[in-house]
């Protein structure tokens, strides 16, 4: 836990709006932008392919930071494509995740 | 102001390297040694890491920044290293440079001996770091073509050893970073990024620096060494 933005602990599944501020706030830290680029972020926003800067150990750094913040495991075989394309894959994936735990 | 300096580093087999340090030495009387974070997370913070000590000067404290066997300008090879032996490492550079202090940035928090009054900024555990080399190489590998798991890697690991998102880990590398955590006592102060401000810079995807970080930092181990 790196102290930034992260899920208070509840019983409760995190609703959509708090997954989508955790999840912001990892991809400014890792893309190293401010507040109002990444609140710019749509579903079609494309990440991992699209920017240069996110190679695999910037993905695997904000994968890691995923499941510190959201509290959810990402297995090997969850990690594709698609997932990874476009900020509307990831936000789906971490839901996804977020009601299994 | 910044000179590089030798001390001489244990090696597996009893033997001995030189290795380089950057220092900010003025014979003062309270002297840091900074332990930078493990692998990429030491690259992405190697000159925010810099400049910290530039500011840890001006507020009067000399410091110290060793590269240990296998890391930055050494010529040992990385694959030979361990946690325990850059534990000895870190230990022999206390005396050599004479520190009272550690400042010790994520990782590095793994091989601060027992007792040193210490800062620890954000601290990691071995485990996470391990997980994240490893999932590099995996969705690098998925990247290639190739289809490989994390536990088939860690199995082949912890016997022969790995390359990790371009870092030779030998099997005892990875065998201590499973199980590595840091030693927190009452000597230890830990440093939390929300201290700071800002974003973590070992996360960026790019390197960058943050002088107001860089700022804050300073004054916390600078209040906690002159107690001012």
């Amino acid at each position: 836990m790196s102290g930034q933005t992260a899920l208070s602990s509840n019983a409760t599944a995190p609703s959509r709006s708090q997954i989508d501020t955790v999840l912001r706030a990892i991809l400014r830290d890792v893309l190293g932008l401010d507040e109002a680029q990444v609140e710019g972020f749509d579903g079609d926003t494309g990440l991992f392919g699209h920017l240069p800067e996110l190679d695999s150990m910037a993905v695997a750094g904000l994968l890691t930071e995923m499941e510190d913040r959201l509290d959810i495991v990402i297995e090997d075989e969850d990690v594709d494509g698609e997932m990874l394309e476009t900020y509307g894959g990831l936000l789906a994936f971490a839901e996804a995740k977020s009601v299994e735990r | 102001m910044a000179i590089y300096d030798t001390w001489r580093a244990p090696l597996p087999g009893g033997k001995r390297a030189e290795e380089i340090a950057l220092r900010f030495d003025r014979g003062r009387e309270h002297r840091l040694l900074v332990l930078p974070p493990l692998f990429d997370e030491h690259n992405k913070t190697r000159h925010q890491t810099v400049e910290t000590m530039r500011k840890l000067d001006a507020a009067g404290i000399d410091s110290f920044l060793p590269d240990l066997p296998g890391c930055n300008e050494s010529l040992a090879p990385l694959e030979n290293q361990s946690l325990t032996l850059w534990r000895e490492a870190v230990s022999d550079a206390l005396m050599h440079f004479r520190c009272s202090h550690l400042l010790a940035i994520r990782g590095g928090a793994l091989l601060v001996p027992q007792g040193t009054p210490a800062f620890f900024y954000a601290p990691a555990q071995g485990k996470p770091l391990l997980r994240a080399m490893l999932r590099a190489r995996t969705i690098a590998a998925r990247e290639a073509g190739r289809d490989e798991k994390t536990e088939a890697l860690l199995v082949q690991g912890r016997e022969d050893g790995l390359e990790l998102a371009g870092w030779p880990l030998g099997a005892t590398m990875i065998r201590e970073l499973e199980a590595a955590e840091p030693v927190i006592g009452p000597e230890t102060r830990i440093v939390e990024q929300v201290e700071l401000g800002g974003s973590p810079l070992w996360l960026r995807a790019e390197p960058g620096d943050d002088p107001q970080q860089a700022e804050a930092l300073t004054r916390i181990v600078a209040s906690g060494m002159l107690g001012s």
